[in-house]
């Protein structure tokens, strides 16, 4: 609880930490004003202002300076370098999302200000939380931008699948939410505090890492990770709702979505539960292997790409969790490090689906791709760029990415789940592997040219050539993340 | 010392620089030939300096340059070559260039990329070579695959997306087992440096997984006897270009890899599993043989006869253990050594030189099938007699450079135990068989069918490039001397590390 009596000019102080929510929240309010007030033909230009707010966000999160761990408005609000990196990433990454939605979503008819007004709070849903220092803030966060996810998967009115999808989200989402909540109310129960500094304090000190009551909380926070992460056994959602979202919706809830979940885990499990680790540890060990098999191998059997790419998703997360689990400062860098080179890669991947999709014309199959080298060379090789570094293939991101991981298991001695999770990325090259096939060694079905604006374009080669750029020198990026988590 | 020259950056990035340039130009196939050819070239001139410039008589790495890349881990940009990697190099660049000059007509689709490709292959296999971080030598181990993955899978036959993805899979899953163990080692001793990992202590325990993990991702790039499966089905779908590079270079980074990894990491648990290797190499050497005598499509057959071959490498390598255990003498395991790796030079030029003579053939006929030729030395009187003189040299006939590295191998056989030297020596019987059965089969008799009959003879282009290689293996077979003397401090070296446990007290 919010310790001491509330005093409001000290509250009000500590507003200025988060400026760069407030201006986005604002921002996303006046871009829904503005909607109302315009035209059809006027209505690109949302697009351009939600771009704008956000790289303007990003800018104010940068320009301020922190020095150390800030905790603001009475312990709800909480600003580290994990939380601003995060933030940055975040918001880069949905400008990015906005750049390659928007022809999509003027083919497709359904080019309406509310997705990008969506997609802002669902951003400073994301922000919040990434900033939380309570276990309300922690919940409010998510819901706000879970609540968003929801609205924008059922987007596209007229699509069926997509209602499905949205429906399937919604009920399990919030199934999860509610797991998530309970395990929160538990945590309070025993330790009598919703501020994680409080709570991490209360479990070190008293010593009740191992007691029973935190063990259920601690295992129901672990499911509401699990689910909005989507490792397996929580996984169902993932597949059914990336395929069913307009693709401009996936390419969300695949980037910007995940590095939330990661944040709700970083600030839940080694913040604020860090004396329960072995305990926690244990149940991501599980969460982990399960989700590195089964995405890997379901992936192989799948034709379609955003399903394929869904599978790959969960693989992902549980090669993520291997740096978590490993309870180490070194890998909670390598997971954050993982997690961020997974939505730059990622992001790519399914902009490569939005940059070929037409009128009428999806371009999620895998056989969309055949032959693409021989439509488009440049566009080929990004594409085969972004496969490689989902592979994990050195000179390109993922490969530092798996080192990382990897080298944390390692050292608390997890060989044997080091040799495993290699042997998985071995089933993952294969379906990866598979699409550059499919580009370089197929003739194509399709002669159209690529479309796409030069924006678009301009930006996903740029995204594309990010995933070589860090591969050959990660220095920086592994540096930023060694600083964040120290 | 010359490290101020950055002459192994340029031979690494050149070519790869040269490669993303050629890929640039799209559609124009001839300036992107020509861009090929003077990048190629100018690697080759490159790499000379390396031969005239290197300090013979010392097992210090040279040419060596150092610079900081990614500070969280402690990898550096850290290259150098000794007398074992050295010549592979050279052979890397030379061998390149001949692939520019004989891929130069015989490529009709994306020609730009084909021949970037190779220019890219090469910078990265140079890099393999004068790697002496653990992480730079993994990333370019790796990054090797991509190229030659792209190669066979687009200009292949027609299985060649099986056998490109077979070949993926196959060196990438021993690969990472490598990694992992890396990683070990880095987390032991907080250093990726080579030279840190030959110098740490460590358990016979220790020792054996990591020399296992090793063993599975170099015996793959050998390939040694049951992990080989891959290669017969990449080499047979790969076009010229690729099955040259594959015999003549990836090969031989498993033996290298077997030098510079696990022998001198793992010297216990080398000696303690040497039985292992040396079974494998002589099950390579005779079965194989055999194998290779039934085949009926020439590549498979000399894809056959490469595992055989370096079945021979890595008997050579591994053969000291057993010279000290019967001997008690060491005077015999640097013999093996050298023949091992002269072994691996002579066999990058004659395989790669007999891979060139059946794509002449392939580029005619378009048939790689025994069966279909018979009497070529009647139509193609020049082509026969370099067909012939590759054919001896494979099978190791004295004054070829076949000859030297077997001769060393199996004299260092004979002072281990007698049976080993007579099993190694079959190989001279059956390399004799196989080989000069085909070169009978093919070449001599009468004039099989119109095809043959309508054959013309090696044009300059083709001349030049097997001339090239003719002069290379005579001139090793000949007169080995010194390339025996730049590798002998080194070879002298890793022969004391083998001796020498590191078993923690």
């Amino acid at each position: 609880m919010i310790a001491g009596s509330f005093n409001p000019s000290f509250f009000s102080s500590g507003l200025v930490h988060a400026w760069p929510e407030i201006f986005l929240s604002l921002a996303a309010c006046a871009i829904l004003m503005l909607d109302l007030l315009l035209n059809d033909a006027q209505r690109r230009w949302i697009g351009a202002l939600a771009v704008i707010s956000l790289l303007v966000t990003a800018v104010l999160v940068v320009a301020h300076p922190v020095p150390t761990k800030i905790v603001a408005l009475g312990g709800l609000f909480e600003l580290d370098r994990m939380a601003q990196i995060l933030k940055v990433v975040t918001l880069l990454t949905v400008a990015a999302v906005f750049v390659y939605s928007t022809d999509y979503l003027q083919r497709r008819a359904i080019f309406k200000g509310e997705y990008f007004v969506l997609g802002l709070f669902a951003t400073l849903g994301g922000m919040v939380l990434i900033s939380a220092g309570s276990l309300i803030t922690l919940y409010l966060g998510l819901e706000l931008m879970s609540l968003c996810l929801y609205a924008m998967v059922a987007f596209d009115r007229d699509s069926g699948v997509a209602a499905e999808s949205a429906i399937k989200y919604f009920v399990l989402g919030s199934m999860a939410s509610g797991t998530l909540l309970y395990g929160m109310s538990i945590v309070y129960g025993v330790t009598g505090s919703l501020e994680l500094a409080e709570i991490a304090s209360v479990v070190r000190n008293a010593a009740i890492g191992g007691n029973i009551g935190l063990m259920f909380g601690v295992a129901f926070l672990i499911v509401g990770v699990g689910f909005k992460f989507g490792a397996v056994p929580f996984h169902m959602w993932i597949p059914d709702v990336y395929e069913g979202s307009p693709t401009s919706v996936t390419v969300f809830i695949g980037t910007a979505s995940k590095l939330a979940a990661f944040a709700l885990a970083m600030r839940l499990l080694p913040e604020a539960l860090g004396a329960s680790q072995p305990d926690w540890s244990q149940m991501l060990v599980v969460l982990a292997v399960l989700s590195m098999a089964l995405g890997n191998i379901v992936a192989i059997a799948q034709t379609n790409l955003k399903r394929m790419l869904a599978y790959s998703t969960i693989s992902h997360i549980g090669f993520v969790l291997l740096g978590i689990l490993s309870g180490t400062a070194q890998g909670y860098q390598a997971a954050m490090f993982y997690m961020i080179s997974y939505v730059i890669v990622a992001a790519g991947a399914f902009g490569m689906i939005l940059l070929l999709a037409r009128q009428g014309f999806e371009a999620d199959k895998l056989t969309d791709f055949k032959g693409l080298n021989a439509r488009s060379p440049w566009f080929a090789g990004m594409m085969a760029f972004l496969m490689f570094s989902l592979a994990g293939i050195p000179l390109f991101i993922g490969f530092w990415a798996k080192l990382g991981v990897i080298q944390a298991v390692l050292s608390v001695h997890l060989t044997w789940l080091a040799v495993i999770a290699v042997l998985f990325s071995v089933v993952g090259a294969f379906y990866y592997l598979r699409i550059v096939k499919l580009m370089y060694f197929d003739e194509p079905t399709d002669t159209t040219a690529i479309g796409g604006s030069i924006l678009m374009r301009t930006v996903l080669s740029a995204n594309a050539l990010l995933a070589l750029a860090f591969g050959i020198f990660p220095g920086t990026l592994l540096e930023i993340c060694q600083r964040a988590l120290q | 010392m010359m490290s101020s020259t950055h002459l192994l950056s340029w031979l690494i990035f050149l070519p790869i620089v040269g490669g993303v340039v050629v890929l640039g130009l799209g559609h124009r196939a001839t300036l992107a030939k020509w861009l090929s050819l003077a990048v190629s070239g100018l690697a080759l001139l490159l790499s000379i300096p390396l031969w005239t410039w290197f300090k013979r008589g010392t097992p210090e790495m040279q040419f060596v340059e150092r610079a900081p890349w990614i500070s969280t881990i402690h990898s550096e940009f850290y290259i150098g070559v000794d007398g074992i990697s050295m010549p592979l190099i050279l052979l890397t660049t030379f061998t390149t260039l001949l692939i520019v000059i004989a891929s130069w007509q015989n490529v009709e689709k994306r020609v730009a990329q084909y021949f970037a490709a190779f220019l890219i292959l090469e910078g990265l296999m140079i890099g393999v070579f004068a790697a002496l971080d653990g992480v730079l030598f993994y990333a370019f181990w790796e990054a090797m695959l991509l190229p030659m993955f792209i190669i066979i899978g687009v200009w292949g036959g027609p299985r060649r997306v099986y056998a490109a993805i077979k070949f993926f899979l196959y060196t990438f899953i021993g690969s990472l087992l490598m990694l992992v163990v890396l990683i070990y080692l880095y987390l032991k001793s907080g250093s990726y440096e080579l030279a840190v990992f030959q110098r740490m202590p460590l358990t016979l325990t220790e020792q054996t997984f990591i020399f296992l993990a090793f063993f599975a991702a170099f015996a793959v790039k050998v390939p040694m006897f049951p992990v080989h499966t891959w290669l017969p089905d990449a080499h047979v779908e790969a076009p010229t270009g690729g099955s040259v590079v594959l015999a003549a270079i990836m090969l031989k980074m498993g033996g290298y890899g077997f030098l510079r990894f696990s022998l001198p990491i793992a010297p216990d648990a080398s000696r303690e599993l040497d039985w292992l290797i040396i079974a494998l190499s002589l099950i390579a050497v005779v079965y194989i043989g055999f194998v290779a005598l039934a085949q009926r499509d020439m590549k498979k057959l000399i894809a056959y006869s490469s595992i055989a071959h370096m079945g021979f490498v890595t008997l050579g390598m591994f053969i000291g253990f057993q010279i000290v255990a019967h001997t008690g003498r060491t005077s015999g395991i640097a013999m093996g050594m050298d023949g091992a790796v002269v072994q691996m030079l002579s066999h990058g030029l004659v395989s790669g030189a007999m891979f060139l003579c059946v794509g002449v053939m392939y580029d005619r006929v378009h048939s790689r099938e025994i069966s279909s030729y018979g009497g070529v030395v009647n139509t193609m009187p020049k082509f026969a007699a370099f067909m012939v003189l590759f054919a001896l040299a494979n099978s190791g006939l004295p004054g070829t450079s076949g000859f030297v590295g077997e001769f060393l191998v199996i004299l260092a056989s004979f002072k281990a135990n007698v049976w080993y030297a007579f099993l190694a020596g079959t190989t001279l019987v059956l390399g004799a068989a196989y080989t000069l059965w085909l070169v009978k089969r093919v070449i001599f008799g009468e004039i099989a069918n119109d095809k043959v009959a309508a054959l013309s003879d090696l044009n300059g282009r083709e001349f030049l490039v097997l001339g090239l290689l003719a002069l290379a293996v005579l001139l090793v077979g000949l007169w080995p001397a010194p390339l025996l003397d730049v590798m002998r401090a080194s070879t002298q070296h890793l022969a004391e590390q083998l001796l020498f446990s590191k078993i923690a007290p």
